[in-house]
């Protein structure tokens, strides 16, 4: 899927513009969120200076969720869990919440099975990235754009 | 009488009869779960019971009928009421019921209550606390998949009819009525998500929103606070209305608790 | 506070088959980003760590950060090599701990 990159800027701008003409813009009391360059900074403390490259790796997300408290994922990684040719960890990391990372699991050839499913909370439409490290050094990840609507209605906080 | 006399009486006794036809009630065979209006994902955890995160409740609420009442009468629900999955079966397909006591109908949260204060001789539960969420969702659970079983008797049927009438009023700065989206617009689509035919036969549910389990009066408050009416408070009659209205609306559907929805 | 747990194992499965263990835990999960009715925000308190044993041995570990959805959930296979005990232990900030087991057998 094309990657939908929107500059900070651009969006603030457009923020801007929406609530000085009246229109109904929500408040909302949202820490700094995370910047793309936060999220290579968490890539790196995860895997170090390896190169990632692009394939292997299948992130499932709906392209479209529900809510964005409890988006079901699931990562599956092509690979035959061998001793001499596994999975060792996989690592999911996101643009948009407060924290660029997600989950991290380590895994081994045990597992049979280079696959998890999880259940992750989203702030905002954005990307999401899934890197796995092969047991031979190699990084590899897949990239998943996600657009998070809220739940129609305003909710007020439980009573 | 003369045939036009008699035509219109006719028509007239028709119309009053089915005094909800005006509203454009959902015809009984086309009736469907707000199951059907979740994505697949929320089905599927719904449908997996390790998955279900109501399922964690249901087996907090066991603990506390397991549990001694911590009233006068130091008796758990089992004491009195044994194994939940025989002696509560088919209760809560049957709720909101008549209460003799209150001279009106009560809610499954409020009948238990009554248990805990008479019988248990125990404080009442506070509305939306965890206990009495746990304890519900645990005896609704038991009635998971028969069918909803609210009928109209000549008791019930005045507070059913207050029910429709709450149903079909519009309220709120906003001025919509339940009817206007949950009879007339269900299965359209309201700012991405599609809107459900507001059938509660999964109640108490977990819902992704709250992140926790919670009862259908949480569910309608914070509808009415939507469209930015005041919501009625908790316990109120009204909202017991409501939710005999609803679960009469629902009759034969089968029930989902704890049911997971967005 | 860590609460209750629901796990599900195979009773059991032929040597060699590849097993799918799910594993759902009660708990919040506070971010530390939701403000309070005071106005402040409420304090982060999430379970971190998540360790599947094996007869003993670690199959499965995950590290969950706070974008993991309330009550987590993971589901993740293994190989079923021989009969004995899975064991789940979730790990919270403050060093809390919560273990469940389940009994495999395998043919």
């Amino acid at each position: 899927m094309a990657r939908y990159n929107p500059s900070r800027r651009s969006v603030l701008q457009t923020a801007g513009a929406l609530a000085g003409a009246g229109t109904f813009a929500r408040i909302s009391l949202r820490p700094a969120l995370a910047t793309p360059e936060m999220m290579q900074d968490a890539v790196r403390a995860a895997i170090g200076e390896a190169q990632v490259q692009k394939g292997k790796v299948k992130l499932d997300l709906p392209p479209l969720v529900e809510n964005g408290n409890s988006v079901p994922c699931t990562v599956t990684v092509d690979s035959p869990m061998t001793a001499n040719d596994h999975v060792k960890a996989i690592h999911i990391f996101n643009e948009k919440n407060p924290q660029p990372n997600v989950i991290s699991v380590k895994l081994g050839p045990r597992a049979g099975k280079a696959s998890f499913s999880t259940r992750i909370r989203l702030a905002d439409t954005q990307n999401i990235t899934a890197i796995a490290e092969m047991s031979d050094g190699s990084c590899w990840s897949d990239e998943v754009f996600v657009i998070v609507t809220l739940a129609a209605c305003v909710e007020e906080p439980k009573p | 009488m003369s045939r036009l006399t008699a035509l219109s009486a006719s028509l007239l006794t028709a119309l009053l009869a089915t005094s909800g036809a005006l509203a454009a009630e959902i015809p009984l065979d086309q009736r469907r779960s707000n199951n059907d209006f979740v994505s697949a994902d929320t089905r599927a955890m719904q449908s997996d019971d390790t998955a279900n995160p109501g399922m964690l409740a249901v087996l907090d609420g066991e603990a506390i009928w397991n549990a001694k009442g911590g009233g006068q009468s130091s008796k758990s629900c089992a004491d009195c009421h044994g194994d939940a999955a025989v002696s509560m079966k088919g209760v809560a397909a049957r709720y909101p019921a008549f209460s003799a006591v209150l001279n009106r109908p009560v809610d499954l949260e409020q009948r238990i209550n009554l248990s805990r204060t008479s019988d248990q001789k125990a404080e009442a539960f506070a509305f939306e606390s965890k206990e009495l969420l746990a304890l519900t969702v645990y005896v609704a659970h038991q009635s998971r998949g028969m069918p909803d079983a609210v009928e109209e008797t000549a008791q019930t049927k005045p507070f059913i009819e207050a029910g429709r009438t709450l149903f079909e009023r519009r309220e709120g700065q906003l001025n919509l009525s339940c009817a206007q989206c949950h009879d007339e617009n269900w299965g359209k689509k309201l700012s991405g998500s599609i809107i459900p035919q507001a059938e509660p036969t999964g109640y108490p549910i977990y819902r992704l929103e709250w992140q926790e389990v919670g009862s259908l009066q949480r569910r309608l408050r914070e509808c009415m606070y939507a469209v930015r009416a005041q919501p009625f408070d908790y316990g109120a009659p009204e909202l017991v209305d409501l939710e005999l209205y609803l679960m009469w609306r629902a009759r034969g559907l089968p029930m989902e608790t704890p049911a997971v929805r967005p | 506070m860590i609460g209750r747990a629901l796990t599900h194992v195979p009773a059991s499965a032929k040597r060699g088959d590849i097993i799918e263990i799910k594993a759902l835990i009660s708990h919040i999960m506070e971010t530390g980003y939701r403000v309070g009715i005071t106005g402040q925000p409420i304090p982060r308190d999430i379970i971190e760590d998540f360790v599947c044993t094996y007869n003993g041995e670690e199959i499965f570990r995950a590290k969950f950060y706070p974008a993991i959805a309330a009550n987590p959930f993971m589901s993740f296979f293994t190989v079923a090599t021989e009969s004995g005990t899975i064991a789940f232990s979730w790990t919270d900030q403050h060093g809390a701990t919560q273990v469940q087991t389940a009994a495999i057998t395998v043919e």
